[in-house]
């Protein structure tokens, strides 16, 4: 049996075909994955992006639409996408499919595009508490990619180059738009690249961290989300939230796919 | 699960958290939706399938003014959804 999520977000469109294999003659859930992470094109619509992410999917993994039996969509545009079958939220099918990547995860770190947010999980993967930023895209990915933008350096080259920082310069901005402003001015007082890229992933962190703390630390913690790239923010974020290990896994951009797959594949048995 | 509806900015921290696990077995029959003046709170049915409320999506970003009006400066002694939802699920975090 195939089952199928698909995470709309903000920025990209996600999807994760997990199939059921019998191990010694039981059923096993395997994440048999066959992914697809494809941007916004701008010609497209959110519905359209959703079909077109679907098919170049069905396509890589070698399957078609018929075979894939229950599709469960979330992230921000989940209510988009037509042809699936049920919905979650992003908060729900996040702490699933980390739980199934780290089992040992209670505390879940999820910062995509535009939101981030902060959910306790039990042993299950189902939501005990959580907290989402609504206010402010400040703590999130879009905000240090914008920064990133102001710095005239590629998100891997603004990630990196945090990392050979050891200043800590403040933002006082709560808002994207105001720590922008911080940041050119720092650029004009002539304040190395590389402690601007700490301050602004110091500052997402922080942003981040207040979001967990209302949840409350629990260890492990896991980041999913595209900022898992980041080794800068990582960085920033083990500091922030006071603890040394944080567990990242493999393809974190599709775990809350992953997660809708595994509700998917729930529903149907 | 508690549900924490709200944000941080710069003038401080404004969540509403609802403990979802007491609304779904309420036994004033979701009196937070009439009680509330602004009628911020809405019925959702989660990812559990359970039926519980939720504040809606347009006053998430603005509770720190949508709910001055029954704060002790607008004259309240006890907030109209903590007092109508006697089972204790709503809570201000400000």
């Amino acid at each position: 049996m195939i089952t199928a999520g698909i995470d709309m977000g903000s920025r990209t469109v996600k999807v994760v075909f997990l199939e059921e294999l019998k191990v010694d003659g039981a059923p096993q859930l395997k994440w048999g994955v066959k992914g697809k992470h494809i941007m916004f094109p701008d010609e497209l619509d959110a519905d359209e992006a959703a079909d077109k992410a679907f098919d170049d999917a069905l396509k890589e993994a070698g399957i078609t639409r018929d075979q894939v039996k229950n599709v469960v969509a979330t992230g921000a545009g989940r209510k988009q996408v037509k042809f699936a079958t049920s919905d979650v939220t992003e908060v729900g099918a996040g702490a699933r499919g980390a739980v199934f990547m780290c089992p040992t995860a209670k505390t879940v770190v999820d910062v995509g595009a535009e939101e981030g947010r902060g959910v306790k999980a039990n042993a299950e993967g189902k939501v005990v508490d959580f907290a989402g930023n609504e206010k402010c895209a400040a703590g999130a990915g879009a905000f240090a990619e914008s920064m990133s933008r102001a710095l005239q350096l590629s998100l891997k080259e603004f990630g990196e180059a945090s990392l050979r920082s050891d200043k800590t310069i403040p933002m006082n901005a709560q808002c994207t738009v105001f720590a922008e402003s911080e940041v050119v001015s720092l650029i004009h007082s002539s304040t190395p690249k590389e402690d601007i890229a700490k301050a602004v992933l110091d500052a997402v962190a922080s942003r981040v961290c207040a979001m967990v703390r209302r949840v409350g630390i629990e260890e492990d913690v896991i980041l999913i989300g595209g900022m898992v790239h980041n080794p800068g923010f990582i960085q920033s974020l083990k500091g922030a939230l006071g603890v040394d290990k944080v567990l990242l896994p493999d393809m974190p951009e599709y775990i809350s796919a992953l997660g809708a797959a595994l509700i998917a594949a729930e529903n149907n048995a | 699960m508690i549900a924490n509806y709200g944000y941080k900015d710069g003038s401080g921290e404004f969540y509403i958290s609802i403990d979802t696990d007491k609304c779904t077995s309420c036994p004033v029959e979701h009196a937070c939706l009439t009680g509330c003046p602004k009628g911020m709170f809405e019925m959702i049915t989660d990812d559990y399938d359970d039926e519980v409320i939720a504040v809606k999506q347009a006053f998430r970003r603005s509770l720190a003014f949508d709910c001055s009006d029954c704060k002790p400066a607008g004259g309240y002694t006890s907030l109209p959804c903590t007092t109508a939802c006697t089972p204790g699920a709503i809570k201000h975090s400000w």
